[in-house]
């Protein structure tokens, strides 16, 4: 039997203030009439706890959205689990963090879309950068630690060293620099997105001077663009292995993109127990472990450090989940990422950041 | 580390008793530690006033063949996962 997960990503709505052009949702996003109900998330809750869950994501889309979030809170602490709130950071009032830290939430993470306002309001497609400012006000004056996350792209990558000054007057515990991962809105934009060589090697000694500089005070966790990179993201650390994510229609995902999969049969709440999906279901089980893979990865020594990378990647520019990602040195199939390198990083006519909707 | 380090349980840190695993963990913003019941004793005792030295010497009235380093390597990898802070 498959090891318990630890974490269950709640994907509670989709539907989310800010239009950034990376959004890793799907571009066909779940309506609000198709939500889970709180009494649905009540038990998706209660069987992830039950199944070992024991952190508990509340994200979207924006899950301020939620009306019944505070309940959602209060049902998750009361069951044990460490409540972390995703959020964009518009909504949140200093009365409305009160509550909710009342009822539970322990760490908030925020995003981050640019250093300055103009350039993150660009981004965000709203005026949104001073309601993050407000928002890490009230996240350090309440007490509980920040988290913030930044998604890089060509289009603020230059501005590393601004960002992280940024996260540290904020007064974030942990800064996430995440170079995008190419799923959903991300995948539709990312000639719009892809940095330069030039771009990562400018920023790459600056976060490594941060990282040394602030050591003990301010974590920073860099997230590679692994399109750029010899060896492929350990995604999720292995499939069906440590986190399960439901989305905001109680489909029960593997990872949060893995709905790009098209042959993958996704399994919902509303009709399945949490534990069946976890342990037998088809989705789950299709590439856990090590026994689905093939050549090179079947053979590799680094088959248990990257888990031959990202499926969701390796369907989408291989259109087989079970190759190996093809960003790996090591894959056959290398040079659709070298292509997609040589004529997306620095096209001759750039394209339009498409929002999302 | 010195035995005179003093190491604290940082904010938003929360040890509790999981019954699905049976174990003692720890919560934290970057994830969740399943310690043994040593290791539960001694992030108890991580409580910003008692020394690493101090520390030992509690946890050797409960526990037989308590040793100074294996408590200081602990508190180290606690700190490392950065569950505990050291003041001093």
């Amino acid at each position: 039997m498959a090891d318990a997960p630890f974490g269950l990503l709640a994907e509670l709505t989709h539907r989310c203030p800010l239009q950034c052009g990376y959004c890793s949702n799907p571009l066909e996003l779940v309506k609000r009439e198709d939500e889970l109900s709180t009494e649905e998330w009540f038990s998706v809750f209660d069987q992830a706890r039950a199944l070992g869950v024991l952190q508990v994501h509340l994200s979207g889309g924006e899950p301020l959205g939620r009306k019944d979030l505070p309940e959602l809170v209060s049902h998750a602490n009361s069951l044990g689990c460490y409540v972390n709130l995703v959020t964009s950071g518009l909504g949140l009032t200093a009365p409305r963090l009160a509550d909710l830290v009342s009822r539970g939430v322990d760490h908030v993470q925020l995003s981050v879309q640019d250093a300055d306002a103009a350039g993150a309001d660009r981004i965000a497609g709203v005026r949104a950068h001073h309601h993050k400012l407000v928002a890490a006000d009230l996240v350090r004056e309440i007490g509980i630690p920040l988290t913030v996350n930044v998604v890089l792209h060509r289009r603020n990558l230059d501005n590393v060293a601004g960002l992280i000054a940024l996260a540290e007057r904020m007064g974030a515990q942990r800064l996430e620099l995440a170079n995008t991962q190419y799923y959903g809105w991300a995948l539709r934009n990312r000639a719009a997105l892809l940095p330069t060589k030039e771009q990562l090697a400018a920023a790459d000694p600056v976060v490594a001077a941060a990282q040394e500089r602030l050591r003990g005070t301010m974590e920073i966790v860099y997230v590679i663009a692994d399109y750029h990179e010899a060896h492929p993201k350990p995604c999720m650390y292995g499939w069906g292995a440590r986190q399960l994510t439901v989305a905001p229609n109680g489909d029960v995902l593997p990872c949060p993109a893995a709905t790009v999969i098209a042959d993958l049969e996704i399994d919902n709440v509303r009709d399945e127990r949490l534990a069946d999906i976890w342990h037998d279901s088809g989705s789950f089980t299709a590439y856990r472990g090590t026994d689905w893979m093939r050549d090179p990865c079947r053979g590799c020594a680094r088959k248990e450090i990257d888990f031959g990378g990202c499926r969701c990647q390796a369907f989408q520019l291989t259109g087989d989940a079970a190759n190996t990602d093809p960003v790996c040195s090591l894959s056959p199939l290398r040079s659709t990422v070298d292509l997609v390198l040589a004529t997306e990083m620095s096209p001759a006519v750039v394209p339009v950041l498409a929002p999302r909707r | 580390m010195t035995p005179d380090a003093v190491p604290r349980v940082r904010m938003g840190v929360r040890a509790s008793y999981d019954q699905v695993r049976e174990s003692h963990v720890v919560l934290f913003p970057e994830g969740v530690l399943v310690l043994n019941d040593t290791a539960a004793a001694v992030v108890d005792l991580c409580d910003g006033r008692t020394s690493v030295a101090g520390i030992a010497a509690k946890l050797a009235a409960d526990f037989d063949g308590v040793d100074l380093q294996d408590v200081a390597d602990l508190v180290d990898r606690l700190v490392a996962r950065r569950v505990v802070d050291l003041d001093g």
